[in-house]
């Protein structure tokens, strides 16, 4: 707590400045705010990204990454074996006509999909591939398909032991089914695993949720319309973020909602145009990946390097383990809990198989990693931490780089993208993250109100911060919700398995009634 | 035997001629039944934030019970009261598919429904409710200006 109260300090001096203020002493502020905020979640960004002793491997990747390959085995492949199944799900082959106007499926996996799809898969996967080399993307799709029976798992939870109450809104997430499932196990602790989760969750709304978007949207305005100081950015999206969840402007919130799938296909779209027009190049950025995935190609940290960003990189883009779709997924309208776990397999498969693999594709091909044309390897800059690029760019500023050195005019659509991303990114997580306060500090405009105000306060915080910190404090966050998610699943799991094969052996003997062919 | 008709409200002035030129083809045809169907404008394939989502079921039992008290109710009492039997029908989803499926499900021999009063562009690009119910229909139709 005390922490944040030097942030919000820092914040007021920041936004008691007058706007007349000179743009170098604005900058000078913005330097100030990042001193801050890298010395006061430091130590916590250390623990979560301690190395396992003797090595240079951050435990917290390895947990995850041991985790969603024991759910894999556990529930038998289930993310192939039911991939089939999963699709009908959402295309509404099994759903009760009768239940019209409920969530769908589909809904569910949209909302669920564009709190998760944004800038981890534009701006995090440039992360990864200039660092890690584009041999992190083969580590980011083992993760991917992986990671989706994690995700099975969570939302399986979040649907069974969800909270319907009786004005008929519902509530769920890792915080209710770790709380009810360890009571119903009779194990002890659920309540206080519940209440770290919360507040972890918390902790993530806030950085990976909200300040890292700030931070690259505003990278992406000042790459295209100059420098200027980032808590001017800040200041504006917490503007509108605030009038639509303080407010309650929806207008503003649905009119994002549907024009973000859009900007996903067309992000899509573009990648995809630009690979074909390159598809010369396409196999040799597959040998690109393997080679480097295993071997390194002279790459910071060699191919550990190349395995840590990948796996990092899609943990934080799909977010599997991490327990957020859990609260998403969770008021999808079914009688079958683990109907919804099918559906939100198909999330991580999306998210990162699929767009995440498209970004790495375009960087390889797109050749803005500089490499040396006699060894065929990366060449490192000058302090030896991430691969030169041409301009020195990273973050969303090389994912725009390649794509626009292929279509010149992309830069612009990619940063409208990258800023309708961010903010529906951001609806998202304020939701999620005023679910955990009000599971910590009880249901109430005044409980709800203080939560949507700090949120709103983080998000000038973000913008002003540069990336190095923000993101460092986002990943913390987010894997320290992962900790104690994954923690619990282990001792819920024999639940599903109990759900997964009733389920299937009615599925099977044609028990589970289609409505449509 | 007795035959059935389904008349689809919008709750405009059009869905009150159709209701009048409905209660008149039932007198006419003697034994006949009549079904008042209120269709929801929703899909689900729509997108909302997870907040609409944690709401929608409550959303869902608000908008049938306002279509019920403001619309049919009031209409199947008409009719009872000059002698119909009447029985009315709230329902999510696309009008048109919704339209039928309760004729179908109700063995109806014939929709009346009123000229659609929505315009502009949506209606330009998917047509209105009125015609793609005229051109899937698997009985009778007949629009009420």
């Amino acid at each position: 707590m005390k922490n944040i109260q030097t942030l919000l300090l820092s914040l007021m001096t920041i936004v008691g400045f007058s706007g007349s203020a000179l743009a170098q002493e604005a900058m000078s502020l913005d330097q100030k705010v990042n001193e801050v905020f890298a010395a006061v979640t430091g130590p916590f960004v250390s623990l979560i990204f301690a190395p396992l002793p003797g090595t240079s491997f951050p435990w917290i990747v390895m947990w995850l990454v041991v985790a969603a390959t024991i759910f894999t085995f556990y529930f038998g492949f289930v993310q192939f074996r039911f991939f089939k199944h999963a699709i009908q799900l959402v295309k509404g082959d099994y759903s009760d006509p009768n239940d019209a106007g409920e969530v769908s499926h589909f809904q569910a996996l949209a909302t669920a999909l564009s709190g998760t799809v944004g800038l981890g898969n534009i701006a995090g996967v440039a992360v990864a591939v200039g660092i890690g080399g584009p041999g992190a993307t083969f580590w980011m799709i083992l993760a991917g398909l992986m990671g989706m029976a994690t995700k099975f798992t969570e939302c399986t939870l979040g649907v069974k032991y969800r909270n319907e109450y009786k004005d008929g809104t519902v509530s769920g997430g890792p915080m209710y089914y770790i709380s009810k499932g360890f009571d119903e196990l009779g194990l002890p602790g659920g309540k206080i695993l519940a209440v770290l989760f919360s507040v972890f969750c918390i902790l993530g709304a806030l950085g990976g949720g909200n300040m890292f978007q700030a931070n690259q949207a505003h990278a992406q305005i000042a790459g295209i319309v100059g420098d200027y100081p980032g808590w001017i950015t800040g200041i504006i999206f917490a503007a509108v973020v605030f009038a639509v969840i303080v407010g309650g402007i929806k207008s503003i919130a649905s009119v994002t909602e549907k024009v973000v799938p859009f900007m996903g296909l067309l992000y899509v779209g573009a990648a995809l145009i630009i690979l074909l027009v390159n598809f010369d190049k396409i196999g040799w950025a597959f040998g690109q990946i393997f080679d480097g995935a295993f071997t390194g190609l002279g790459v910071a940290g060699g191919f550990v390097g190349a395995l840590i960003q990948g796996f990092k990189r899609a943990a934080f883009s799909n977010e599997a383990g991490v327990g957020s779709a859990a609260i998403a997924h969770s008021a999808v309208k079914t009688s079958e809990p683990i109907t919804e776990g099918f559906v939100s397999l198909l999330e991580p498969f999306i998210d990162t198989v699929v767009i995440c693999t498209m970004t790495a594709l375009v960087i390889t091909i797109s050749g803005q990693l500089v490499m040396d044309p006699a060894t065929g390897q990366f060449l490192l800059n000058d302090a030896g931490t991430a691969i030169q690029t041409i301009g020195g760019v990273s973050g969303v500023a090389l994912t725009s780089a390649a794509f626009g050195s292929s279509i010149s005019w992309f830069p612009y659509v990619l940063a409208i993208a990258v800023i309708l991303f961010a903010f529906s990114t951001m609806i998202s997580w304020s939701y999620y993250g005023l679910k955990a306060w009000t599971y910590l500090f009880g249901e109430g405009k005044t409980s709800e109100l203080t939560f949507k105000i700090i949120f709103c306060v983080f998000i000038v915080i973000g913008a002003a911060a540069s990336l190095g910190p923000v993101i460092d404090f986002s990943d913390a966050a987010i894997f320290a919700m992962a900790v104690v998610n994954i923690f619990a699943l282990y001792f819920l799991m024999k639940i599903v398995k109990k759900e997964l094969h009733s389920y299937s052996s009615r599925l099977a003997a044609g028990a589970i009634k289609k409505f449509k062919n | 035997m007795t035959s059935t008709i389904v008349v689809g409200l919008d709750g405009h002035g059009s869905g009150e001629r159709a209701l009048a030129h409905a209660e008149h083809l039932a007198k006419l045809i003697g034994e006949c039944d009549l079904i008042v169907a209120y269709i929801v404008e929703w899909s689900p394939y729509s997108f909302q934030t997870p907040e609409e989502n944690a709401e929608r079921h409550k959303r869902r039992e608000e908008e049938i019970s306002t279509a019920k008290e403001r619309v049919v109710d009031s209409s199947i009492e008409k009719l009872i009261t000059s002698g119909l039997k009447a029985t009315g029908i709230v329902r999510h989803g696309d009008v048109a598919t919704a339209l039928n499926a309760i004729s179908e499900e109700n063995n109806a021999i014939q929709i009346v429904v009123g000229r659609s009063s929505e315009g502009g562009f949506a209606k330009r690009i998917f047509g209105s409710a009125t015609s793609n119910l005229v051109m899937s229909a698997s009985v009778p139709v007949t629009v009420v200006a």
